[in-house]
């Protein structure tokens, strides 16, 4: 391995386990990245459906969603960019939850995710359940701020966090792989940050 | 690393000859990625400066973060005839093939994916199809100050201008932005979070679709 001349770096020896390769951790900062123009849904109008291979294709409004089990998730995000943020903590519904209730198909094996604004971004649909991937509404117990996706996101915290579509609209369920937004253009198309999976190839 | 040139007191521009060349999109990124005896890495991507050519080159101007591990890395100890490991180019969507009218909009180091696409249409003698409009604070803060100036880009400045500027400092607006709405364009917004949604903002009472902007965010949202 060929090391960088003078570079001493942060130290891997007190570096922090819960850092995956190549990310560092950035405090109490929240970077908002995104691709296009920020939106502003209307809660009265919000909805999200589940669709394509599965036994009944459901949409929810927000009141029926918010009537579903609550599920919350306390741990940690990746970003691609390389910061990682410890300890967040979302409230929303498990798409266990979801799923349960729409019922996929055995054929299904794939799903995209996609948001009120035309972002896409494809999963396997094992990296969607399991208690892996919620629907959220509330971030450390407020309202998610619309510049992080409100009023509702995909949060799918163990694979880099654009797989987490912000102004989430729905998941639909497909028996093959189809690139989403950033996958189409140079992004991997599972992003484990513990296999450093960032760009296609990788 | 072949050249190290100060652009401003905090930024300077860094032109790699590439070990396996490879024609960029203006708009486009690499990561550089440091190694540390002890294994661990630190990686960023810094958007490249340079217009695609065919030199086996890239420039990529980087500011001095306070606290930034890598860009200080690149500031205070990398020399000309280092070696660096980069990976690219990267990037799908905010890239710009001198195919299509462009608004590029912008703020302070935003301005550097913008400098590859002015610098492509130029070469390319295509000015017409592009309009930039960069945001600074003060006249020490613009990069490629002597370059960038001409007839279709505008500079900005929020908190000093030069005597006799003929706009006084302030932030940007629909007014510096009207004259380079033309039919069919694309905006292409760099900057900080602020200065994006800012400036997607104006747009959006300018009556420019979401579909015409594109958007790349450098910084944390402070």
């Amino acid at each position: 391995m060929k090391f960088t001349r003078g570079f001493e770096g942060r130290g891997a020896a007190g570096r922090n386990p819960r850092l995956p390769p190549g990310q560092y951790d950035i405090g109490s900062d929240w970077p908002v990245l995104t691709a296009e123009a920020t939106p502003n849904i209307a809660i009265a109008s919000w909805s999200f459906a589940i669709e394509g291979l599965v036994r009944r294709p459901v949409t929810w409004t927000w009141d029926e969603i918010h009537a579903l089990e609550p599920g919350t998730y306390e741990g940690d995000i990746h970003c691609v960019t390389t910061w990682s943020k410890f300890d967040v903590s979302f409230g929303g519904v498990s798409v266990d939850t979801l799923l349960a209730i729409a019922e996929p198909l055995e054929s299904a094996s794939h799903v995209v995710a996609y948001s009120h604004t035309g972002y896409t971004t494809n999963l396997p649909l094992a990296d969607v359940t399991g208690g892996r991937a919620w629907v959220v509404w509330d971030y450390g117990g407020r309202p998610l701020e619309v510049g992080h996706g409100g009023p509702a996101r995909l949060l799918v915290p163990h694979l880099y966090f654009w797989k987490s579509a912000k102004w989430v609209a729905g998941l639909r369920l497909l028996d093959h792989d189809e690139p989403g937004f950033w996958e189409a253009n140079g992004y991997h198309d599972r992003g484990d940050p513990w296999l450093e999976q960032r760009y296609q190839g990788d | 690393m072949e050249a190290v040139t100060k652009e401003t007191e905090r930024a300077k521009t860094f032109r790699l000859a590439l070990s396996e060349p490879s024609r960029h999109l203006a708009g486009q990124h690499y990561v550089v990625r440091l190694t540390a005896p002890d294994r661990y890495t630190a990686s960023r991507s810094y958007s490249v400066a340079s217009a695609p050519d065919e030199s086996g080159r890239i420039e990529l101007t980087v500011e001095r973060l306070e606290g930034g591990e890598v860009s200080s890395y690149l500031h205070d100890v990398v020399v000309p005839g280092d070696e660096l490991e980069v990976r690219g180019p990267i990037g799908g969507w905010f890239v710009w093939r001198c195919d299509s009218p462009a608004l590029l909009v912008g703020g302070g180091s935003g301005v550097v994916p913008l400098m590859a696409m002015l610098r492509l249409a130029r070469r390319s003698e295509r000015r017409d199809l592009v309009r930039l409009v960069v945001s600074v604070r003060t006249p020490e803060d613009l990069y490629y100050s002597e370059e960038l100036p001409g007839p279709e880009a505008t500079i900005v400045f929020t908190r000093e201008a030069p005597p006799s500027w003929p706009r006084g400092p302030g932030r940007l607006e629909e007014s510096d932005l009207l004259h380079a709405l033309t039919p069919g364009v694309t905006a292409y917004v760099c900057g900080s979070s602020g200065f994006a949604d800012h400036v997607t903002e104006v747009l959006g009472r300018l009556e420019l679709a979401d579909e015409q902007i594109r958007v790349e965010r450098f910084g944390p949202t402070t």
